[in-house]
């Protein structure tokens, strides 16, 4: 049996939680779809000292997991299952798990970004044999071991300094020049003043190796080619983040990184459809700019499904053929041609229905139809659902037309 | 599940007379306690026919080590006191678990 809501989440990251709490406030009946527990890759973060009013001290479980609680108050469904497929064009959103199928009105996806793998030999097969890519998860293994960590971004320098609480030493594999890193400067100048990391410049990871676990790892040079074997016994790879868009390759407009593409109000190329947090196409991840997007994409699923409800009910599936005129309200000539085509209708009120748009307002209209200002006002009529006639420049002999 | 340390675990593991799963975990591994409710449930499933443990590696971890197990969330299987399958990483689903348990069940 599947069930119906207003409004589906499909993650349950800072992002689709933030997308929950925003959509059962505005009254949507919304559920948020996670394989596992909510939270998502902030979850696994140690430190978050950036969300703002909540600074030094606070972790990723905890915040997220507040956020959780937050959701959950609010009347948000949790429903753990793993999505599988979607079928996105429509009305309604067809999502299928592997427990079962849900139906909704409107789709917010959140499904997060996920680490790079290096692909170099060795990974796959010792992938938990000393190779990480969560030091929150895995660090107490590797006390008074030897580690190396991969990577120079933010997320790189604040795990290998995490790492140093427990590990013996910690190898930094930078591709840079020397004393330079992708990371933010306070977190770079805290690594570089720790004794316990050391740096190795210019360099990749070539191969992963061991039998059963780590024992070592070949890095090369780039610049003078020279390879040289790293005695270590664990591997942490932070080498960025790839899109959980597998599912919506296909169907819904992704860059050439796989990250979905999105308009200001999140808004996919599907009506209906909006992606928000790591998985879209956007210029800072961070669980700031996640939660943020996950409230603007409720909010536009919510505008959406009440105007194409009305649209629907007063246009679509109306049986007299409709009369719709799309206006600006703070353009004074252009109301007059609206208040004309008002008396006009009422002349015939067993012909037509008169429907009136604030185009500058309605997203759904906007969208669908390619509205812009400068074409306004314009008339629509509506026969069937269908467009049978536009009417660019309003006057009275044009409406005459439209009798026949 | 029986939660065992490094103090009872070759006595509950290793001496056994049955199979074991042993599921090691961290309190900060979020993968290990997303699992944990799932491997309860079918902990109390298969309880007749298997054994079922828990590891917290923090303050086991030597045990852990000893046993290969260098991330979580980690499942290891022991008959007669010697390990004989396992499943290790970031990816192992709750089906995966409940595949490999099928696998080792007394008949």
């Amino acid at each position: 049996m599947a069930e119906n809501y207003d409004l589906l989440v499909l993650g349950g990251g800072p992002a689709g939680l933030a997308a929950g709490i925003y959509g059962a406030r505005a009254k949507l009946k919304t559920a948020i779809i996670e394989k596992g527990r909510p939270g998502g890759q902030a979850a696994t973060t140690g430190e978050l000292i950036n969300y703002p009013g909540f600074g030094p001290g606070t972790t990723g479980p905890e915040l997220t997991q507040a956020m959780a609680e937050h959701a959950k108050a609010f009347g948000v469904e949790f429903i753990k299952d793993t999505v599988i497929g979607l079928k996105l064009d429509g009305n309604i959103k067809i999502i299928s798990g592997k427990k079962g199928e849900y139906y909704a009105k409107a789709v917010i996806i959140a499904l997060g970004a996920e680490p790079r793998l290096l692909n170099v030999p060795g990974e796959g097969k010792l992938r938990g044999k000393g190779v990480s890519y969560c030091a929150t998860c895995d660090a107490d293994l590797f006390e008074e071991l030897d580690v190396a960590v991969v990577g120079s971004g933010d997320a790189a320098v604040e795990e290998a300094e995490y790492l140093t609480r427990f590990a013996n030493s910690v190898t930094m594999i930078v591709i840079h020049d020397e004393g330079h890193v992708d990371a933010n400067p306070v977190s770079a100048e805290r690594a570089f003043k720790s004794e316990k990391i050391k740096w190795v410049w210019n360099s990749t990871v070539k191969t992963i190796n061991g039998d059963e676990i780590v024992d070592s790892i070949t890095v090369k040079n780039i610049k003078t080619g020279e390879e040289s074997d790293l005695a270590v016994d664990g591997v942490f790879i932070y080498v960025g983040t790839v899109p959980k868009t597998d599912l919506v390759r296909g169907i819904l407009e992704l860059n050439p990184q796989g990250y979905i593409l999105t308009d200001d109000k999140m808004r996919t190329n599907i009506e209906g459809v909006y992606a928000a947090g790591d998985v879209r196409d956007k210029y800072l991840r961070q669980v700031v700019t996640a939660v943020a997007d996950g409230s603007i994409a409720a909010v536009a699923a919510q505008k959406y499904i009440q105007e194409r409800e009305l649209w629907e009910k007063e246009v679509i599936n109306s049986p007299k053929p409709v009369v719709v005129v799309y206006y600006n309200p703070i353009d004074m000539q252009g109301t007059e041609k609206t208040g004309m085509v008002d008396q006009f209708v009422k002349k015939y009120p067993e012909k037509f229905n008169l429907v009136k748009v604030d185009a500058t307002r309605n997203e759904l209209v906007k969208a669908r139809y390619n509205i812009s200002e400068e074409d306004l006002p314009f008339i629509h009529v509506f026969i069937g659902g269908e467009i049978a006639a536009t009417i660019n420049e309003i006057s009275e002999d044009c409406l005459r037309e439209i009798l026949k | 599940m029986l939660e065992v340390t490094k103090e009872n675990f070759a006595q509950e593991v290793l001496e056994s007379d049955q199979v074991v799963m042993v599921d090691w975990w961290g309190p900060k591994c979020e993968h290990c306690l997303e699992l944990m409710p799932d491997i309860e449930k079918l902990a109390e499933k298969y309880k007749d026919k298997m054994k079922f443990c828990s590891v917290n590696v923090s303050g086991n971890r030597r045990l852990a080590i000893s046993y290969k197990v260098l991330g979580l969330p980690a499942i290891l299987f022991f008959r007669n006191g010697e390990k004989i399958d396992e499943l290790s990483g970031q990816d192992i689903t709750i089906e995966d678990i409940e595949s490999k348990i099928q696998q080792y069940l007394e008949k």
